[in-house]
């Protein structure tokens, strides 16, 4: 177990910068996730954890080494790939067991190892087998199983789980979770996937461009976006922005909206009165009822737990998720309220948070 | 319907011209030099001579014709394996300077004819004493540039990420290639081997420069043996001849073999 510290980190290739001095601090034993769109330089990130990718600018601790020169087998990390890379020719057993063979530990000490590891992961019955012989799901946990024999100081997980099907994606996530709990391990982990992020991670990193947006526990940025694009990456279904000028419509305030009906704001905004601002609202926030912002239903999507209503407000398409079972039909005018307390404001022109 | 019977007809007809010369061969094998040579010719024999491959096998030293082609061909095999993996391997993984115009420079390689080679290649096994020595032979054919690229080829096809997770293991440049590379490359290995094997088996016209002397012949050196003055021994020839394919053909079967069950283990490899 070991602190994972990253100094101003950057990345080129060439003339071309992918990483911008990035700053993050993974606490012993913390799970941190780094999540971001595809190009946002997290995998780059993690790869120069590993060392698998050069370290152009700044510095990475581990423990208390920094390890920018080192070799990834002297870094004491271990890590899980996105296709798992287990070795075709090899059994499970001695996938499991090849770095422990590499470092030429005792027989006795490798099949301890492997059976703990396999015992850990629920892999027994597998281990003569040969990855071709076995599904994503177990193919997932070998991988993880050849990490934990390693006993590092650091696990790294490069979207581990974008290869199984939706089911078994919940189940692994569960397991990844079990197994940090477990293990009590510093792991980082890079998915894409916001609801990966938002379910396992104690620190969530947002990254966006080859920068981090913002890095906080997984409500924090959940309930306090940094600005519109962690407002907008994180949630499913996203942020309705709405962007407009604050008016004082006669003592409450409201946003006005070019081609569009007005929207209430809280009173927080009215140190905004006159200026342009962008409106963030939660789908989860949005509800129907007989006055408010008029609109129109475009698609509902019923999910079971809850019912998706696609509608639109002037030209402003607006996503609302209901919880009550609702009988609506396409085409039909309704009204909309929001919870203004909960409504979150930003630069329109920056993105950043204003309240 | 009818496609498929015209096509079966047509891939027949090419099955037949290229089976009859080996047909021929082995027909010609069993059968007296006099009816050899009988015109008008019998496609089967009208006596089965079974007697002529011990005949051809005792008249001349087979045996050590065997030998001397099995050594030779064995010993380039095992050199252009090793070889063509190690700089196949720099040429696909390997990160330095010039690569790619070294890489083409290599492949250019290919472009000379073998035959121009023949005289500046002896005199330099001349110069160094090998000459009636299987160091002659051997060493100046086992360094062709073909298998480096065929290797190179295939190492690329390989996944990074297995590279990349033998690295984090532990493993050295020169492991990753013995313990994950090699046994992943299979298909490609037994497919060099095969051609190299076969290619150097038969190979007449290098050994017949630097070898001399029956008990420093190859087979297809000593096949010529029976050629004299006197005429040609065309059934012992012949009965010579299919002997000495047998070798190949179980080599053929056997790679063959290997070949497919590493295709059907890289076909579950990653599992993207």
């Amino acid at each position: 177990m070991a602190k994972l510290t990253i100094r101003n980190a950057v990345k080129r290739y060439g003339a071309l910068e992918v990483l911008h001095g990035i700053s993050v601090a993974a606490q012993d034993g913390e799970f941190v996730v780094l999540v971001g769109p595809s190009g946002c330089g997290k995998s780059t990130l993690l790869r120069m954890i590993a060392g698998l990718e050069s370290i152009s600018d700044g510095e990475i601790e581990i423990g208390d080494r920094i390890v920018n020169d080192l070799e990834p087998n002297e870094r004491d990390i271990a890590m899980v790939f996105q296709s798992y890379a287990l070795y075709p020719h090899m059994t499970v057993r001695d996938n499991m067991a090849f770095s422990l063979k590499l470092a030429r530990r005792s027989k006795q000490e490798i099949e301890r190892k492997v059976d703990d590891a396999a015992a850990i992961l629920d892999l027994a019955a597998l281990l003569d087998r040969y990855p071709r012989q076995l599904s994503g799901g177990q193919r997932q946990r070998v991988a993880m199983g050849r990490a934990i024999v390693r006993n590092p100081a650091v696990f790294l997980f490069d979207e581990p789980l974008s290869n199984l099907d939706a089911k078994l994606r919940m189940q692994m996530r569960t397991e990844i979770k079990t197994l940090h709990q477990r293990l009590g391990t510093t792991m980082v982990y890079v998915t894409h996937d916001q609801m990966e992020a938002m379910t396992m991670a104690d620190r969530i990193v947002v990254m966006r461009g080859g920068h981090i947006e913002q890095i906080g526990s997984p409500l924090e940025v959940y309930d306090a976006p940094a600005n519109s694009f962690v407002a907008g990456f994180i949630g499913s279904p996203s942020m309705n922005f709405i962007d407009g000028t604050v008016v004082d419509g006669g003592g409450a305030l409201e946003l006005e909206v070019a081609h569009g009906p007005r929207w209430p704001l809280p009173d927080k905004a009215r140190s905004y009165v006159g200026r342009s601002l962008r409106l963030g609202v939660r789908p989860e926030h949005i509800g129907i009822s007989e006055q408010g912002v008029q609109s129109q239903v475009i698609i509902i999507e019923p999910t079971g737990s809850d019912t998706h209503l696609q509608l639109q407000t002037g030209q402003q398409s607006i996503v609302a998720a209901v919880r009550d079972r609702i009988t609506v039909s396409p085409g039909q005018p309704i009204q909309l309220r929001y919870d203004a307390q909960k409504a979150h404001l930003f630069d329109p022109t920056s993105g950043n948070r204003l309240n | 319907m009818m496609l498929d019977i015209i096509n079966h007809a047509a891939l027949g007809l090419v099955a037949i011209a290229f089976l009859f010369p080996f047909f021929w061969m082995v027909s010609n094998a069993v059968r007296s030099n006099v009816e050899v040579t009988a015109i008008p010719a019998r496609i089967l024999p009208e006596v089965f001579e079974w007697g002529n491959f011990a005949a051809a096998w005792t008249q001349l030293p087979f045996g050590r014709f065997f030998l001397n082609s099995a050594v030779i061909a064995v010993c380039v095999t095992a050199i252009t394996v090793v070889v063509s993996c190690l700089s196949g391997y720099a040429f696909a993984r390997l990160k330095f300077k010039g690569r790619e115009t070294l890489l083409i420079g290599y492949i250019g390689t290919l472009m000379v004819p073998p035959l121009m080679l023949i005289i500046p290649l002896f005199l330099i096994v001349n110069k160094l004493n090998l000459v009636n020595t299987f160091a002659g032979v051997i060493l100046p054919i086992s360094f062709g540039t073909f298998g480096a690229f065929l290797m190179r080829q295939f190492f690329l096809s390989i996944p990074m990420e297995l590279e990349e997770a033998a690295r984090i293991d532990g493993a050295s440049r020169l492991r990753i290639l013995v313990s994950i590379i090699v046994p992943l490359s299979m298909p490609a290995i037994g497919l060099l081997s095969l051609f190299t094997f076969i290619g150097q088996w038969n190979n007449f016209l290098w050994p017949l420069i630097v070898m001399t002397g029956a008990d420093n012949a190859t087979l297809p050196v000593g096949l010529t043996l029976f050629q004299t003055q006197q005429g040609t021994q065309w059934n012992y020839l012949m009965a010579g001849a299919t002997l000495s394919m047998l070798p190949g053909i179980v080599l053929a079967i056997i790679l063959q073999k290997l070949i497919y069950n590493s295709i059907a283990l890289n076909a579950g490899m990653g599992g993207r």
